[in-house]
């Protein structure tokens, strides 16, 4: 293949053939570069390929995540029911529970069939009223607590329609399916249609999937990414604090203050493994160390935080190392030939000079921890959340929920309405990552400005 | 080996500025500078010459410690500068090279400004004591390095940005700025083209004033130039250190012979 081994032609034949005709020597060689070009243009293709082929599917099945199907009802809050004695004392209207809302819908769905155009046959509003998501009357109930002087008047309401409706017009539900399905039947997908026709029944913007807790199996189209997305920032948080600093003066030191002898040598190739190593055992180590032996809290922003930041730290260290080592040993000369200390040279030269390295390097470190799920699970991240975390800093103590972690949560459940959900989930940290990616490109381009 | 050969110099010392005894380099198992004992004099041009690696820039960076930056090299034997041993325990080497300053074979500007340059040596010295103070200095500096009037306008634009000439010259500048008691320059105009050589030997000239300016040179024409004492090393050894004008026409080591002749180097 390689030259050296052609067999030697005489010097005096080379150089009488014409240049007009290539000479066997170098036909061979263009057609060896033209293959290897060939099999990288392969290699891209296939890429290419697989990049369409993952985010095809991600999008058909998750951007439907994005759009609920809401049903618009003029409920009327009936004093008989939620303030029997009129005191509207706000004990005595909590006691009503969840139950005694839902006859609230149900009077509700017995006034839109007076309308001509809804109702069907032999139809009853407790029927219908089950089209509504059961997270439905809970926000009732929620929305009197909050507002108690609307007790006795009519209000419009926009109800999360139940998952089954909601599935019909996304297509996952047909009337052959809700046949079979004791979930739903033909004639409330038909009363769908009919209140649809009538302008009550609308999908929208799901901005609840983003903004909502998680839900219990049976109401997938309550369930929202809104703890889990809280609960990863909170993470997010606890490692920029923690592997940047330490990540960096760590290498700093490594690189331009420690002897390099046998400890430092091995001190490097162990912080190459431990880029290396799995990183469940990385969770194995926090169940180990934050939860049983410092008492951390289970499910806590701060336990999942420090996991994550043991995991960051090498990727941080041996980026930063990597552009350290990448400033012209020139710089160095010159700064410490015009008598500035070690430290000087490093801190105001070297340093500024690695900065955008290094921030890629942190963010790109970052961006893998978002993305990890195995750790978070052994410390218990995978915990069902319905509370929000409070704010920082004793939200970094409360239960919360992490992106990958929710996908992976998501994926286990039966209903098939969260197969969009997961898929939305991925969505939502793809874009997450994205958006990391792109402030590391902006904060280079920035840095790298200056001169 | 031809430890044996070295002659005794007989040159009159007026002024020492420097004054190396028996000095050994070693980098890890290699004997890289072998008894090397020259006597540096005060507002004189010093040019070190000799075949690549005979280690005349080795023994440059010993003058200021820089080789105290490479873990395997180690230095024996004496370095007296007024007096004083610079590789005594008690010495700090970064208050050393604040008194020998160092121009490298690269030019190598901090990707700053023109003006941050030259003002980054006094400032972490502590030789301004407010910004016009500053402006000061800058301006005597760049004055020294024989750049001003081609940079006076553009003082925050990136040092970078010059030629190579130029920035060698603001390279010296700024060596210059920390007000420097010795000069050591690594093959300063190795990386320039003949005018900007011209201009850098000039300034090497009227350096002369003020400083004790050591050269390493590969360009034997350069230190017939601009110095008046030359020192010729061959492989680790100092063969032969006088006046430039006796070494370069009546040498009296043949090995010195040989090199300025060509047969050797």
């Amino acid at each position: 293949m390689t030259d050296a081994s052609m067999p030697e032609t005489s010097p005096s034949s080379k150089h009488t053939s014409s240049l007009l005709q290539q000479d066997v020597r170098t036909k061979k060689r263009n057609a060896s570069e033209a293959r290897f070009k060939a099999y990288g243009a392969i290699a891209i293709g296939i890429a290419i390929l697989a990049l369409v082929a993952l985010m095809t599917s991600i999008l058909a099945n998750g951007s439907s995540a994005f759009r609920q199907t809401f049903i618009s009802l003029d409920v009327y809050l009936d004093p008989a029911k939620l303030d029997k004695d009129g005191t509207r004392d706000p004990e005595a209207i909590a006691k009503v529970s969840t139950f005694g809302y839902a006859p609230l819908i149900k009077a509700a769905f017995d006034k839109e069939f007076e309308k001509p155009e809804i109702g069907l046959e032999g139809m009853k509003s407790s029927e219908a009223a089950k089209m509504i998501s059961k997270e439905g009357p809970a926000e009732l109930r929620r929305y009197v607590l909050e507002n108690p002087d609307m007790i006795g008047e009519t209000v419009r309401f926009d109800f999360l329609a139940g998952g089954r409706i909601d599935g019909y017009f996304k297509g996952r539900v047909t009337m052959e399916s809700a046949e079979r399905d004791k979930n739903v039947s033909p004639e409330q997908l038909q009363l769908a249609d009919q209140l649809k026709a009538a302008g009550l029944l609308k999908t929208k913007f799901n901005w609840g999937f983003l903004t909502r807790a998680d839900a219990s199996e049976n109401r997938p189209e309550a369930a929202g990414l809104g703890v889990a997305i809280l609960g990863s920032f909170y993470m997010m948080i606890v490692v920029l604090v923690l592997a940047l600093p330490i990540g960096v003066a760590a290498s700093i030191y490594l690189e331009e203050f420690a002897p390099k002898n046998w400890f430092t040598d091995i001190i490097e190739v162990n912080i190459s493994n431990l880029a290396a190593v799995p990183s469940i055992v990385f969770g194995i180590l926090g169940l180990a160390i934050f939860i049983n032996f410092a008492h951390l809290p289970q499910s806590a922003p701060i336990v999942g935080g420090l996991v994550l930041t043991l995991m960051t730290l090498p990727t941080i260290i041996i980026a930063t190392r990597a552009s350290l080592k990448a400033v012209p040993p020139s710089i160095r000369d010159a700064a410490l030939g015009i008598g500035a200390s070690k430290m000087q040279s490093v801190f105001h030269h070297v340093l500024p000079l690695a900065a955008p390295g290094i921030l890629t390097g942190t963010i790109i470190g970052l961006a893998q921890a978002l993305g990890e799920t195995a750790p978070l699970l052994l410390i218990g991240m995978v915990a069902f959340v319905r509370d929000f975390p409070s704010a920082p800093p004793e939200g970094f103590f409360d239960p919360a929920a992490a992106l990958p972690v929710q996908v992976y949560n998501w994926t286990q459940r039966s209903d098939p309405a969260f197969v969009e959900r997961a898929s939305g989930a991925i969505i939502v940290l793809l874009v997450f990552l994205l958006i990391m990616n792109a402030i590391a490109i902006i904060l280079r381009r920035r840095f790298e400005r200056r001169w | 080996m031809y430890d044996t050969l070295i002659p005794e110099n007989a040159v009159d010392q007026k002024e020492i500025k420097i004054n190396a005894e028996d000095v050994q380099v070693y980098y890890g198992d290699t004997h890289a500078i072998k008894d090397v004992s020259v006597k540096i004099e005060d507002k004189t041009v010093t040019a070190f010459i000799g075949p690549s690696g005979c280690g005349k820039s080795t023994f440059l960076r010993c003058l200021n410690r820089m080789n105290d930056t490479i873990d395997i090299c180690r230095v024996e034997g004496k370095i007296l500068l007024d007096g004083e041993d610079i590789y005594d325990k008690k010495v700090d080497p970064v208050q050393l090279r604040a008194k020998v300053g160092m121009v490298f074979q690269k030019p190598n500007p901090f990707p700053k400004s023109i003006y941050d340059n030259i003002a980054y040596g006094p400032r972490i010295h502590g030789l301004a004591k407010n910004k016009a103070d500053l402006d000061v200095i800058v301006e005597k500096s760049l004055r020294r390095g024989a750049i001003w009037d081609e940079v006076k306008d553009r003082l925050d634009q990136p040092g970078t940005g010059l030629s190579g000439g130029q920035q060698q010259r603001l390279c010296i500048a700024r060596a210059v700025a920390t007000e420097p008691e010795v000069l050591l320059m690594d093959e300063p105009c190795s990386a320039l083209d003949p005018i900007a050589t011209a201009q850098v030997e000039e300034l090497i000239d009227e350096l002369r004033q003020d400083y004790s300016v050591v050269i390493v040179t590969h360009s034997m024409q350069q230190a017939a130039r601009v110095s008046q004492k030359t020192a010729f090393f061959h492989l680790g050894n100092l063969v032969e250190f006088g006046e430039t004008s006796q070494i370069f026409t009546n040498p009296v080591d043949p090995r010195t012979e040989s090199y300025i002749t060509g047969r050797i180097g």
